[in-house]
């Protein structure tokens, strides 16, 4: 009688395979965390493990004495995260060997992430493989597979164009200040408005490193409550020429139904500040920037539409690179599987088998 | 074989190498790719080409006995060599995406001008430095500047872009590569205070020879040479006290440097040194 090959798998779901409801149910904490793994532990025929659990995605990857181990895997996720057997048939997806390395370089390289070409998943899996390996879960296959993992993201990110441009309105903004200004760290922001969308773009500036922030409001209690959350300083409508003269970056957003920057009002703070350049960012609807300010030199004029068309530019991009990345990701995957073969060979126990 | 390795040959070798990064470079943005793989080929091609163009102007030098800008051919080579050199040594300090780019293309452009041009090298000056190394060290200094302004004009071109395409909205492309309008702006006042302050080293060196031998010195080249360094200074003292900024700043610095190069024609013409044929 043939005995079975030990195989290399995936087992888990996705926002690509599961809805959010069941997705909720999926996701788990640090303790389901550990009890899954203590599960897996004792699922007999599981050699190595590693559990990648993300907020878009819950997957096990590992290498089993036989494919028919798999069931007592699905069981004991069912049992951890309350799901019937029906929902983890329902969306769980389950592949093998090259496949299942293919999926993990696809996974790493950000391609199956809701937003194509996001970077952060790629931190996850490192912290995922980080936690087995401290564990104890992996052995020398998955130590492999996880070590080329990290090497073919690394690449795509590198040698493609698929993690660039950002696609959120606030990062756009973020990148365009980038463009005009280089180092953001000595530049001033001022935020006109103590709206969500203000304080959202704030937060962005702020996570790029923006040197002071300045928040105007009509009402000047609001603006000292908002640069308060900011780390900033307030100043009322009243001080909006002295303000505006000294800020490098504006983002407005108020509701006010007229115009709050005029192309004269910029024209005169332009003249405060002879070859500095000034970013205003409107992002109020109705406008609360003059558009014809951003004829004057130096001046760059960005509204909602212009950040939201340059977003879709940019995800249109990274999705039109997909292709490209995973023909790369392919060559990889094939050069990497004859170095796996052998350790999941029948009758291999696992261990290195040169 | 040795009779080959002429310095034409060698500055021919240089330019193409010089086109050959321009290329290079062209390919790697058009695959929207600014890595280290890329630069690496483009800096090894340049590289080449000005290891082929210091031989070609060294060959040039040891056979005219002296620093090769007796003609406008020696001159745009010298301009062309100077901005490489400005490249590789201020460049990294700089540390500007895309600058090696447009140096390629800009030292490809005037070297392969100069070398489509026989005419340019038809005759040289004789002995147009008079075995005197201070006049030697003015019209070397005073060339170098040249190629200091037109890195400044190819910083000030890359200026306009980046400012065009922020205007516009167009962020693709080659526009995503570029530098930030600051940087920019920055580069561009450093480049144009050193460009500067080299011219006035060079007419410095010229004003301690030419006060001793006035007529010397043609009359027209000396007012050429002084109506550029003085528009560069002008320049320079506008742009300190923002009276000239932005794209104004970036045109000036551009149409300047063009007609600073197309005024080396009319100053080279005007020395008083008799010209000799050249046999090549």
């Amino acid at each position: 009688m043939e005995t079975p090959a030990p195989a290399l798998f995936l087992l888990g779901a996705s926002h690509h395979t599961a809805p959010l409801a069941v997705r909720e149910k999926l996701s788990l904490d640090a303790a389901r965390v550990t009890a899954l793994a203590e599960r897996l532990r004792q699922v007999s025929g599981v050699r190595e493990f590693a559990l990648l659990n993300t907020c878009n995605r819950v997957e096990i990857y590992g290498v089993a004495a036989e494919t028919g181990v798999l069931t007592g895997l699905r069981r004991a996720l069912g049992d951890i995260t309350g799901c019937t057997p029906e929902e983890i048939d329902a969306v769980c997806r389950q592949q093998h060997n090259h496949e299942a390395i293919a999926h993990l370089f696809e996974v790493a390289a950000g391609l199956d992430s809701q937003i194509v070409g996001e970077a952060e998943i790629l931190g996850q899996v490192k912290d995922a493989y980080a936690a087995a390996q401290e564990h104890r879960w992996t052995g020398p296959v998955l130590n492999r597979v996880f070590q080329k993992t990290f090497q073919a993201a690394k690449h795509i990110r590198s040698s493609t164009a698929i993690g660039q441009g950002q696609i959120s309105v606030a990062s756009v903004a973020v990148d365009l200040a980038g463009k005009i200004f280089g180092d953001l760290a000595p530049t001033r922001v001022l935020v006109v408005g103590a709206g969500d969308i203000g304080l959202k773009t704030v937060q962005a500036f702020q996570s790029r490193g923006a040197g002071s922030i300045t928040v105007a409001s009509r009402t000047l209690a609001k603006a000292e409550e908002a640069a308060a959350v900011a780390g900033g300083w307030a100043a009322s409508m009243a001080e909006l020429p002295e303000v505006l003269a000294t800020a490098d970056i504006v983002a407005s957003s108020t509701s006010s139904p007229g115009l709050i920057i005029t192309r004269d009002l910029t024209t005169t703070a332009m003249k405060h500040r002879p070859g500095r350049p000034l970013f205003l960012i409107d992002l109020a609807l109705p406008r609360d920037i003059e558009p014809t300010a951003a004829t004057l030199p130096n001046v760059y004029l960005y509204n909602l539409d212009d950040l939201a068309r340059i977003a879709e530019d940019n995800l249109a991009h990274r999705q039109a690179e997909v292709a490209k990345c995973r023909a790369i990701l392919a060559e990889r995957t094939a050069a990497l599987w004859p170095q796996i073969a052998p350790y999941l060979s029948a009758g291999s126990n696992g261990r290195d088998p040169v | 074989m040795s009779s080959l390795f002429t310095d034409r040959f060698c500055l021919w070798l240089g330019a193409l190498l010089y086109l050959a990064g321009f290329a290079s470079g062209c390919l790697a943005l058009i695959r929207k790719s600014q890595t280290g793989g890329g630069r690496t080929i483009l800096n090894t091609l340049l590289a080449g080409g000005f290891f082929f163009q210091v031989t070609g102007l060294y060959i040039r030098g040891m056979a005219t006995g002296g620093c090769p800008l007796g003609n406008p051919f020696e001159l745009f080579q010298f301009v062309a060599w100077s901005a490489m050199v400005l490249y590789f040594v201020v460049g990294p300090a700089f540390r500007v995406s895309l600058l090696g780019l447009f140096t390629a293309g800009y030292a490809a452009g005037l070297a392969l001008l100069s070398l489509l041009i026989p005419e340019w090298d038809a005759v040289r000056g004789q002995k147009i430095f008079g075995n005197n190394p201070w006049i030697e060290l003015h019209a070397a200094l005073a060339v170098f500047s040249y190629g200091v302004f037109g890195i400044l004009a190819l910083t000030s071109f890359m200026h306009l872009l980046q400012n065009w395409s922020l205007k516009n909205k167009r962020l693709d492309g080659l526009f995503w590569f570029l530098p930030s309008v600051v940087q920019l702006d920055q580069i561009n006042r450093r480049l144009l205070l050193a460009g500067v302050t080299l011219l006035t080293i060079a007419l410095g060196v010229g004003a301690r020879y030419w006060v001793t031998a006035p007529d010397s010195v043609n009359v027209a080249k000396l007012l050429i040479t002084v109506g550029v360094w003085f528009t560069y200074l002008l320049v320079l003292v506008l742009r300190w006290r923002g009276r000239l900024v932005s794209t104004r700043f970036t045109w000036t610095c551009i149409v300047l440097f063009l007609a600073a190069m197309m005024s080396l024609g009319p100053v080279n013409a005007n020395r008083h040194r008799p010209s000799i044929p050249l046999v090549h």
